[in-house]
Formats: C-alpha cells, sequence, structure tokens
C-alpha cells in the first residue's frame, strides 16, 4: 500500500495532511528545513521552521526571512501530524526530520553521517517504518578511516609545511567543513587564517560551538605574518588573485571525493584529505538497519545502486526518487563573492 | 614493495612535473638495482602478461568485499579504474611485508601458470595484507596497462637525473627488445653490449601540428615537403642480416610483417629506414582497417597476407654503413635514402620512396594540401631542410600540416561515464545519423568539448535517460554535435555500414534541432 504520508512533487517532499514541506525547492508557504546547506535551505519561503542552532545559519545566508527555531525532540504538530527534530550530525544544526500520523513514522533525514565530528550533535537512530536517506556515498567503494588518523595526516602535513616554509591552504565549505577542521587543526602548529566568507559563518557557530581562535585575513594583514601558517578557504578561492598573494603555498582538499584518486587530479590541489560529512557505505547500511524501517526511499547520490542493493540483499521495499538535492556537488561548488573575498 | 607503493602515492600526490620527476629519480637512487629495473619496465610498456583475466579479478574481488557482483560492476563503473576499484572495495590489514617489487613481478608471472584455484587463493591472501595503496599498486601490475600519468619520457628524465647521464642517450639505451629477464639494470642503464644493440631502434622524431597558414615558417625555400600518410609509423632496421621493424609504440612488430623480411636478399647492411607502413591494393593504398587487420591476428594467415599485403613508403635514413647519421642534415640523409632506393631491384615492391612536392610558395603547398585526400593521405608534413633527426616529440624542424577534417552534424543517442579523471561525468557518446526516419549509431566520441561543456552534457543525460544497459544510458535525442573524423570506410562490422577514424565533437550546435542532423546517405557520399 502507498503511504499519503509524504509525497514527491515538483516543489519538495510535501506532507499533504499537514500542507508543509521539508526542505523544499521551489517556494512555498511552510518549510520544515533539516540544514543550512544552501541545497535544503533555499531562498522564498513564506517560514522556515528548523532546529534553534541552524536558525542563525539561515538567516545569515538567506537574509530577512520567517524563521522560527525549534529544540531536538520538541513536539510540532499541525492538522494532527506529528512533526520532531533530531540530530542528523551532518553539521552544526543538521535535524533529521521525524513525522508520525495515525501510528505511520517516516523519517527524513537530510544529510547525515554517523561518527560524531565533535562539533555537531552527535547521529541519533531513529525507528520508523519508512526512511527516506539521502546516500551521497552509497557505494561500497567509499569507507571512511576514523577522523582521528584523517586529522593526524592533516596536522603532520601542516608541520611538514611550515618546515619548508609554505603556507598551508586548506579548501572547505563554509558551513561545516571549515569549522570541524578547525576543531581539530592542532594549534600549536602555528596560527589559523580565514577567508571572510568562513569567518562570517565560523562566527555564528561560535554562539553554541567551542572553536579555536582564527583571525580573518583582511586587505591590511601582513603577508610575512601569514606566512608557514594555515588558511582555511572556500574551494572557489582556487587559482583567485586573492590566493596568490600568500605565495609559497600547498594546497590541500578535505572530501570524501578525496578518495578517488581522479577527483584530487581534477581540482588540482596538492593533497587530497578523505574527509566527509556524509555517512559511507557502511554508514548508510547501519543507519538503515538501526531504523528497523520496511521501506527506504533514495534522495540523492547512487540512488539506484543503493535502493538496488536494499531490495535485493536486505529484502527491503527500496526506491530513488529524484530531487535537487545535490549533496557534496553543491558544497564543493559554493561560490563567494568578491567582495567577501578581501574584507 | 612498500617502497614502490609509496612511490606511486607521491606521484600522485603532485600535479608538478618537477615533483614527480624528483621524486621518481629519489627511488631510482635508492631502491634496490632489480626493483629499478622493474620500474624501468612497467613504466616503458613492458609490463608481462596478464596473469589472471579481469573476469576472475572481479569476481574475487566482490566475494572478498563481500558483495554481489552487480555492485562491484557498478562502483567499478563509476570509479573508473578497476585497480582502484579492488583497492576501494576489499577490507585489508596492513602488514609489515617485506617482499620487494620484483619478488612480486616473479609471482605473477609464475601465478600465470598456477591452476585457477590457487591462483584465487593467492591474490586473496596477498590483497588482505595491503594497505590501500599497496592494493591498488600490486592490482594496477595485474590489470590493463600500467598507466599512472608517468610517461615514458618523464620516466627516462628521472632515470637520467639518478644516473647522471644525458637522456637523449639514454632514451636510446632503454628501447630495444630487451625484458627485465635478460638483462640488468647495469648492463641496461650502464653498459651498452653489441647484441642489445643490434636489434634498438632509435628513439622517434614526432611532428608538432601546424595550427595555421605555414607563412611563419618563413622562407620556404629552407623546407620541403611530402604527403602524410596514413598508416603505421614503423622503423625498419636490417643489422648483422637480420630484419627488425619497430612500431611506434615501441613494439618490436616484425612477426607482423613477415612479407618485409623479405628486405633482406638485397638491402646493404648496417641500414636503418623510417617509414609508413602500408597496404597495397592493387594500383591503390589499403585503408586504415586494412591494416589495422594486419595488427590485430596472433598469426598472419596467407590468405590475409595475400589480401593485404604490405609496404613501406620510406622518408629518412638514420643509419646508413652502420654509423648514426642523424646529425646529418635532412638533405643529406634524403639525398642518402634516394642513393640507396636506386639501387634496390626494379621490381621489388616492399619499399617506396615517399616522393617530395615541389613547391615555390606557400601558396602553391596550400594548394597541394588541397589535393592531399585526393593522392591518398591525410595532409603533408613540412621539413626543415638543414635540421637533424630529433629525438621525441620537439618543436621546430618537423610539422604535420592535417587536411581539414571532414564533419557532419550528429545526434546524441547514449553515454557512458568517462574514465580517470572523468569518472564522475558522463563524457563519452554515442553519435546517430538519420536513415529513413530512424536514428543509426555511426561513431563514438569522448573529446573536443570543454569542462563545462561536459558538465553541461553531463546533466542533460542523467535528467534525460530514457533506458539503462548496465553502464550506458540511452537519452532522449535531442542534442546535435558537429562531429569531425579524419577518414571514412565501408564496414561490415558497423551497423551503419561505414567506419570513421578519430571522430571527435568539433562543437555542439545548440542551434540545431535533432531532425536538422545529417543522414547516413549524406556520410555514405564521403567514401
Amino acid at each position: 500500500m502507498k503511504s499519503q504520508l509524504l509525497r514527491f512533487t515538483k516543489k519538495g517532499i510535501y506532507c499533504p495532511p499537514a500542507g508543509v514541506y521539508l526542505d523544499p525547492w521551489r517556494p512555498v508557504e511552510k518549510a520544515l528545513i533539516t540544514h543550512g546547506h544552501s541545497d535544503h535551505s533555499r531562498w522564498g519561503h513564506q517560514q522556515y521552521i528548523t532546529h534553534h542552532h541552524n536558525k542563525p545559519i539561515i538567516e545569515h545566508r538567506l537574509g530577512n526571512i520567517n524563521a522560527k527555531g525549534i529544540a531536538w525532540g520538541e513536539d510540532l504538530t499541525i492538522n494532527n501530524v506529528k512533526f520532531s527534530f533530531h540530530p542528523a550530525g551532518h553539521i552544526p544544526g543538521s535535524s533529521q526530520i521525524r513525522v508520525e500520523h495515525k501510528g505511520e513514522v517516516w523519517v527524513f533525514t537530510g544529510d547525515y553521517k554517523l561518527e560524531n565530528d565533535g562539533i555537531s550533535t552527535p547521529w541519533e537512530p531513529l525507528k520508523c517504518h519508512g526512511f527516506i536517506s539521502e546516500c551521497t556515498f552509497g557505494i561500497p567503494a567509499f569507507n571512511w578511516r576514523p577522523q582521528e588518523e584523517v586529522f593526524d595526516d592533516i596536522n603532520t602535513w601542516w608541520m611538514h609545511n611550515k618546515a619548508d616554509g609554505r603556507t598551508s591552504v586548506l579548501f572547505a565549505y563554509s558551513l561545516g567543513k571549515a569549522q570541524r577542521l578547525l576543531k581539530h587543526l592542532n594549534p600549536d602548529i602555528g596560527q589559523i587564517y580565514t577567508h571572510g566568507a568562513i569567518e562570517n559563518m565560523t562566527e555564528i557557530l561560535r554562539s553554541f560551538t567551542e572553536l579555536p581562535p582564527t583571525i580573518q585575513i583582511t586587505k591590511d594583514t601582513p603577508k610575512a605574518e601569514i606566512a608557514g601558517n594555515l588558511i582555511i578557504a572556500p574551494p572557489s578561492t582556487h587559482g583567485s588573485v586573492w590566493l596568490r598573494k600568500f605565495t609559497p603555498f600547498v594546497t590541500a582538499s578535505a572530501s570524501g571525493w578525496m578518495a578517488f584518486r581522479g577527483a584530487r587530479r581534477r581540482r588540482a590541489v596538492d593533497r587530497g584529505f578523505v574527509l566527509s560529512d556524509h555517512a559511507d557505505w557502511p554508514g548508510l547500511l547501519q543507519a538503515v538497519k538501526e531504523t528497523g524501517c520496511e521501506r527506504v526511499i533514495a534522495t540523492h547520490g547512487y540512488t539506484e545502486v543503493f535502493s538496488r542493493y536494499l531490495r535485493e540483499e536486505m529484502g527491503l521495499d527500496a526506491r530513488a526518487e529524484s530531487t535537487e538535492y545535490e549533496g557534496d556537488t553543491a558544497e564543493e561548488q559554493e561560490k563567494v563573492t568578491s567582495d567577501t573575498t578581501v574584507e | 614493495m612498500k617502497d614502490f607503493a609509496l612511490l606511486i602515492k607521491d606521484l600522485d600526490s603532485t600535479n608538478s612535473t618537477n615533483k614527480k620527476v624528483k621524486y621518481l629519480s629519489e627511488y631510482f637512487s635508492t631502491a634496490e638495482p632489480k626493483d629499478r629495473l622493474w620500474t624501468i619496465a612497467l613504466l616503458s610498456h613492458r609490463r608481462p602478461k596478464r596473469p589472471v583475466n579481469t573476469t576472475r579479478l572481479r569476481e574475487w574481488a566482490s566475494e572478498l568485499a563481500s558483495i554481489p557482483l552487480w555492485l562491484f560492476e557498478e562502483s567499478y563503473h563509476i570509479v573508473g579504474d578497476l585497480a582502484e576499484t579492488i583497492a576501494l572495495v576489499i577490507p585489508g590489514e596492513p602488514e609489515a611485508e617485506t617482499i620487494s617489487l620484483h619478488q612480486r613481478m616473479e609471482e605473477l608471472i609464475a601465478l600465470r601458470s598456477l591452476p585457477e584455484e590457487e591462483q584465487k587463493e593467492y591474490l586473496s591472501n596477498t590483497w588482505m595484507t595491503f594497505d590501500h595503496y599497496e592494493r591498488f599498486a600490486f592490482t594496477k601490475l595485474l590489470t590493463g596497462g600500467f598507466r599512472i600519468g608517468i610517461s615514458q619520457k618523464l620516466m627516462t628524465r628521472a632515470l637520467a637525473r639518478a644516473t647522471e647521464q644525458e637522456e637523449d642517450i639514454l632514451a636510446y639505451k632503454l628501447m630495444g627488445n630487451w625484458t627485465p629477464e635478460t638483462t640488468t639494470f647495469h648492463d641496461l642503464v650502464y653498459s651498452d653490449s653489441k647484441e642489445a644493440q643490434k636489434s634498438r631502434p632509435y628513439p622517434f622524431y614526432l611532428a608538432y601540428a601546424l595550427e595555421d597558414a605555414p607563412d611563419q615558417l618563413g622562407d620556404p625555400t629552407e623546407w620541403m615537403a611530402e604527403y602524410k600518410w596514413d598508416g603505421i609509423r614503423g622503423q625498419l632496421i636490417y643489422r648483422d642480416g637480420e630484419i627488425f621493424v619497430w612500431s611506434r609504440g615501441e613494439e618490436l612488430v616484425t612477426d607482423k610483417f613477415p612479407e618485409l623480411e623479405g628486405l633482406s636478399s638485397f638491402l646493404p647492411d648496417g641500414v636503418v629506414l623510417d617509414g609508413e607502413i602500408l597496404v597495397r591494393k592493387g594500383n591503390t593504398l589499403g585503408s586504415f582497417n586494412d591494416l589495422q587487420k594486419r595488427l590485430g591476428r596472433k598469426t598472419v594467415s596467407k590468405k590475409l597476407l595475400e589480401e593485404n599485403p604490405v609496404f613501406m613508403m620510406v622518408y629518412d635514413l638514420l643509419e646508413w654503413e652502420g654509423k648514426d647519421i642523424r646529425q646529418r642534415s635532412q638533405k643529406e640523409r634524403r639525398s642518402l635514402l634516394e642513393q640507396l632506393l636506386r639501387q634496390l631491384p626494379d621490381q621489388q615492391d616492399l619499399l617506396a620512396l615517399s616522393p617530395l612536392l615541389p613547391f615555390n610558395s606557400w601558396e602553391e603547398l596550400s594548394a597541394l594540401r588541397d589535393g592531399a585526400r585526393e593522392a591518398e593521405s591525410e595532409g603533408l608534413m613540412i621539413k626543415s631542410r638543414q635540421a637533424s633527426y630529433g629525438v621525441g616529440r620537439k618543436k621546430g624542424d618537423w610539422w604535420k600540416w592535417k587536411v581539414d577534417p571532414l564533419t557532419i552534424d550528429a545526434v546524441l543517442t547514449y553515454a557512458m561515464r568517462g574514465h580517470g579523471r572523468r569518472t564522475n561525468l558522463f563524457t563519452d557518446y554515442t553519435f546517430a545519423l538519420w536513415d529513413q526516419g530512424e536514428l543509426v549509431t555511426f561513431a563514438k566520441a569522448y573529446s573536443g568539448l570543454s569542462d563545462a561543456e561536459f558538465r553541461e552534457v553531463d546533466r542533460f543525460v542523467k535528467k534525460n535517460t530514457t533506458d539503462r544497459f548496465g553502464p550506458v544510458r540511452q537519452v532522449t535525442p535531442e542534442l546535435v554535435f558537429e562531429i569531425a573524423f579524419e577518414g571514412i570506410a565501408p564496414s561490415s562490422r558497423h551497423k551503419s555500414g561505414v567506419a570513421v577514424r578519430f571522430p571527435r565533437m568539433l562543437r555542439w550546435r545548440k542551434d540545431k534541432k535533432p531532425e536538422e542532423a545529417n543522414t547516413l546517405n549524406d556520410l555514405k557520399a564521403f567514401l
């Protein structure tokens, strides 16, 4: 029997009995938002409901919007449909949305990962009948190493660059990845500098997460002061005039795609660290198992492969739906305007 | 082979050629001599025969990773490289192994003749003892060509630096008919035995493409011109009574062209010729397809020899009376070559001289180029009269000036993911032309678009998939591309009845609707 609780429409995932949308990609009246990345929280909705921590984030990104904050597990009932937000562990303030109606329970994950990254409230398994899951990294080629090992590599890389008299430049999405790196960099090695876009977002996250000190780069920052230290910058600054000023430097990217040899070469960075805010293959399978669900809908990533595996190997009722979520691609392609570049 | 895996990892970690040369030359200075020798062999297309076929590799790897075979295949299509896929999906606990590269290579050579069960056991055990990069490097040794983004030229440069030798001299030493089993690192790199020299070819001199008109080359009397023949570039060696034929890929292909051995009855000893191997069909030249039939077969049958006999269109002389004459000018080498060909018996049909094309001005040469296709060639070669014979691709003395390609507007019908750096994008396309109201496939192409255009087509493919056949997506026939190709020949193997050479996308015809694309009859008109 097909559930009528959540439907995939042209505007997004719609809940007919409540008349609300989850992470819609076209303007709607009432939007329940999982997290602050641009493919999940878009322009033009009349009302945004999201976790307290995500509220200042989307207000920063979208400007003057009508947003309402909600706590983890807090009950939000609309027309007898019970909604609640639960930690997704993807980035600070990211939620899964639980939807319950007449005993039927669905969970929409937005984006998520199982590992505790130290800055986001850790992912929490939720029992449900139906599970709407991302699968950005939904093939068995993706198996993340524990983050401690990756951060050891990153800190060692920084230390070597410093010894060689070079500045280390880490490319990271301004919301989430940048702060996760920041949290685990070893401040004993040197000073951490940030690009303006990253500094602004970090400032907002500092209100609820403890993070090491950073120095924003401005046009008055003397070049000599930065030498040998570390810069966190958005990927779009790669090859920019802004970055060239800090020569000599070495670049690195931290992303799940760095597991592929081709990806690092394509980005033309000197070093790739495999570090993702999305679940890897074992993580996705574990999440599905822990929900105890019977039905799975894969929304973005390798949806066909992932849902086929769930059908054939785990006996679940699984299918792929096309959405306009972009997973890591949107994060990689973050654009930074040139005015935020210097100031 | 930990140090070898580390080398591959280091080479992978940079896009800078200087750094790659540095890493490689450090390896050549520190690794065991036998490992160095194997590294040279692997990076100069001398990998031993594949010990296990890849179907078995996929089956065993998916079993070891506890995933169904279809999921392994899907992952492979996404990752784009078999060795990398195997390295990614198989879990492993790295062990402190002490087996060196050359020992591994010996194991792999022995593996070839083991029963399948033992092959499986060996590979399963070995894969599990590696970390990711060791597993990747090891598996790379037993799949496909050993392509890791290091050209032979770059390897030679690194080796030259590590052994303090001239790069050109070293490049020459590394050529020829050796394997790690027939020589040692020391003999190969430092000494130079008579026996090793006998079959050794010279590095080929390669021409650069001329992008614009040749006016930029200056005084036309300083240059000579010939047709550019569409065959297999080859070097024919006759030394101590033996004929050797080398292809440009530095492959010894004497056994593919046994008729050329007949040259031993009338060539003077100590001669090396540079030219193009072509098929003779009566008074005309065979197509490139005819030539490929000769290369494709393990043994050349008598029938094939009769149907597609070859000869060599020669245009340069590199060795004369046993002496390397590459330093002499083009003019002098040419006149010695003409002298040599005059001495040959009149009835011989194994060598022909590529004629010089007389011209007094660049305009005249341009007119000759316009007639190049009618002369069964693919354009012109322009060579400096004063130049010596170079090594590799060097700008300045040899230019190829190809005729403009043939073009046709075709509809995109199928797409596949690319490989290597394009593995996340659909970049390999199949194109079709109209034939009685239906689209008939005629060519595949994967080059010619900008990265931005590839991304745009990729998005189109993902949104307009109408069917899937394994890795292949069928798409709504909507996009039109101008396809360029070098030549065309009838073919019974293709549904369209024709085969085109070097098809590539010249431009995306966004201004054209699919129904405005060309027909199969338009294409056949080129025949």
